[in-house]
């Protein structure tokens, strides 16, 4: 007799890309809006993107059941992190409370990827990538999902340093200006629709700065 | 308060069947510096007077948010009111997380009410040594009840707790029945009065107290020193009549004109027709 295997799987995949860049004084995180589970469209119209404080935003694909119970955690432990400190979090303490939060279920994971982008306490751009149980990383720009098997060799091939092993290190924030980084992303995501099916329909682009939050949507190919 | 033999143990009785141990907590609170609260339909306004112990302290924290839609104003032992205020923060986000909706502040009390009661029924406890003015928003309106170390909990139109709250006791009652349509302005205006009513002829700065508004559309939020030097000013522009515990007011009311603004003065006396003739006129 063969061992029993599950036949229910807690997890689903609704697909969709995300990205972020960071810049000098910027960052851009963009996400599709499409949401789906195995050959079906669930909905055109889902945002995948999340403010978690003043200049922190996270972009999240994967199981969004998981991800919206990530994104209330998240915000309720900002909450109390405010009335303790009497401030807002800053991007790189969100990062790591990011990484504790999916670490700590590390034996029934968060199905969620993530890509945290926002401001540091200077004010520069900063990007943080994320595997499913919260291993982290500070980088210049990322994406995660579906469709980031064909957004990063791209994004590698605009943005990364000539050589890593160049001395000294370059700094791991693109020298795109934050209108040149936005239709960097633009780009990015028409060329991932073509190809992969679970991304289309609308990109939510959020742009980070000094001055704030704003928002902007792009429509995308809807087949 | 005296001495006896039942007043020892909060489990203890006495023969009258009175909890000394509770009543002796009620007595802290009277100890505490002044915390005022008024609501209208729409608003609740939380006052406190600032106290520090020296010259080269700064004052305690005596207000407190809790939520976007609820606050806390304490008098008493600030220790346990601040461990108090971190219950029902939690509470809310709790709350929060689960609805996705505000906490309703009748709910919050009870929940305050209860965990006050165990402190007087455990042998190896004591009660809380804080009165909590809770004021807050819910679809019902706003609110404004006062928790007592005894476990009670009663809500309020306007009161006032902590050393010299009779004073402010007093005025509010003469006032409370207009207060269920006063406007943002006059509901502050009269927390004000009622905190300066506690300061025994001391005058009346935005550095000696707190003031916290919450409302319909509007979230908790303290009020700055300017803010609130600002009002001062202005109600303490027009020269008022004697009216009682009013006497320092005419000296403090020429201060005020003078750093104060002309065109205000002839606003105030615009709406100088109080609708309650017969009351002192120190409250036009």
């Amino acid at each position: 007799m063969t061992k029993q295997q599950a036949n229910w799987s807690p997890y689903d995949n609704n697909g969709g890309s995300c990205v972020a860049v960071a810049g000098a004084d910027y960052c851009v995180v963009a996400a599709d809006t499409r949401m789906s589970t195995g050959y079906s469209i669930l909905t055109r119209d889902y945002s995948k993107i999340c403010k978690l404080a003043d200049k922190c935003v996270m972009a999240s694909s994967g199981f969004q059941a998981d991800v919206k119970a990530l994104q209330k955690l998240l915000a309720a432990r900002h909450l109390i992190y405010q009335q303790q400190h009497n401030k807002q979090m800053s991007c790189p303490a969100m990062g790591q409370l990011l990484s504790n939060t999916l670490y700590y279920k590390r034996f029934f994971p968060y199905y969620s990827f993530n890509v945290l982008g926002g401001l540091d306490s200077e004010g520069k751009g900063c990007v943080f990538t994320y595997d499913a149980v919260g291993s982290y990383e500070r980088v210049g720009y990322s994406s995660q999902g579906s469709g980031s098997t064909l957004i990063m060799p791209f994004l590698d091939n605009q943005l990364k340093s000539p050589s890593p092993l160049l001395l000294p290190a370059l700094d791991a924030v693109t020298p795109l200006s934050e209108s040149e980084a936005v239709d960097l992303v633009k780009t990015v995501f028409a060329s991932a629709t073509e190809r992969d099916i679970y991304t289309g329909d609308k990109l939510e682009i959020v742009v980070i700065n000094a001055e704030g939050i704003r928002r902007e949507y792009i429509e995308l190919r809807k087949d | 308060m005296f001495r006896n033999q039942y007043d020892t143990d909060v489990t203890t009785w006495s023969p009258a069947g009175r909890l000394f141990q509770v009543e002796y907590a009620m007595e802290a609170v009277k100890q505490g510096s002044a915390a005022i609260g008024l609501r209208s339909k729409t608003h609740v306004v939380l006052a406190c007077v600032n106290k520090a112990n020296s010259e080269l302290s700064s004052h305690q924290k005596k207000i407190f948010k809790v939520d976007d839609h609820i606050g806390v104003a304490i008098a008493g032992l600030t220790a346990d009111g601040r461990v108090l205020s971190r219950y029902m923060r939690s509470e809310c986000i709790n709350h929060s997380f689960t609805y996705e909706s505000p906490l309703p502040v009748g709910r919050l009390v009870v929940q305050l009410a209860d965990k006050a009661q165990v402190c007087t029924q455990r042998s190896w406890k004591r009660p809380f040594g804080v009165g909590l003015l809770v004021g807050g928003l819910d679809e019902s309106g706003a609110h404004l009840y006062y928790n007592c170390p005894s476990g009670n909990y009663f809500e309020y139109q306007a009161f006032a707790i902590g050393s010299r709250s009779q004073a402010a006791k007093t005025y509010l009652e003469r006032r409370f029945e207009n207060f269920v349509d006063s406007s943002w302005d006059d509901l502050i205006k009269d927390a004000l009065i009622a905190t300066r009513e506690t300061l025994q002829g001391e005058k009346l700065r935005s550095s000696i107290c707190t003031v916290a508004v919450m409302g319909v559309g509007e979230p908790f939020h303290i009020l700055d020193q300017e803010t609130v030097q600002q009002l001062i000013d202005k109600f303490e522009l027009v020269v008022e009549d004697e009216g009682p515990a009013a006497e320092p007011d005419a000296a403090a009311a020429e201060e005020g004109a003078e750093e104060g603004d002309a065109a205000e003065q002839g606003g105030d006396a615009g709406q100088g027709a109080a609708p309650d003739e017969g009351v002192a006129p120190m409250e036009i």
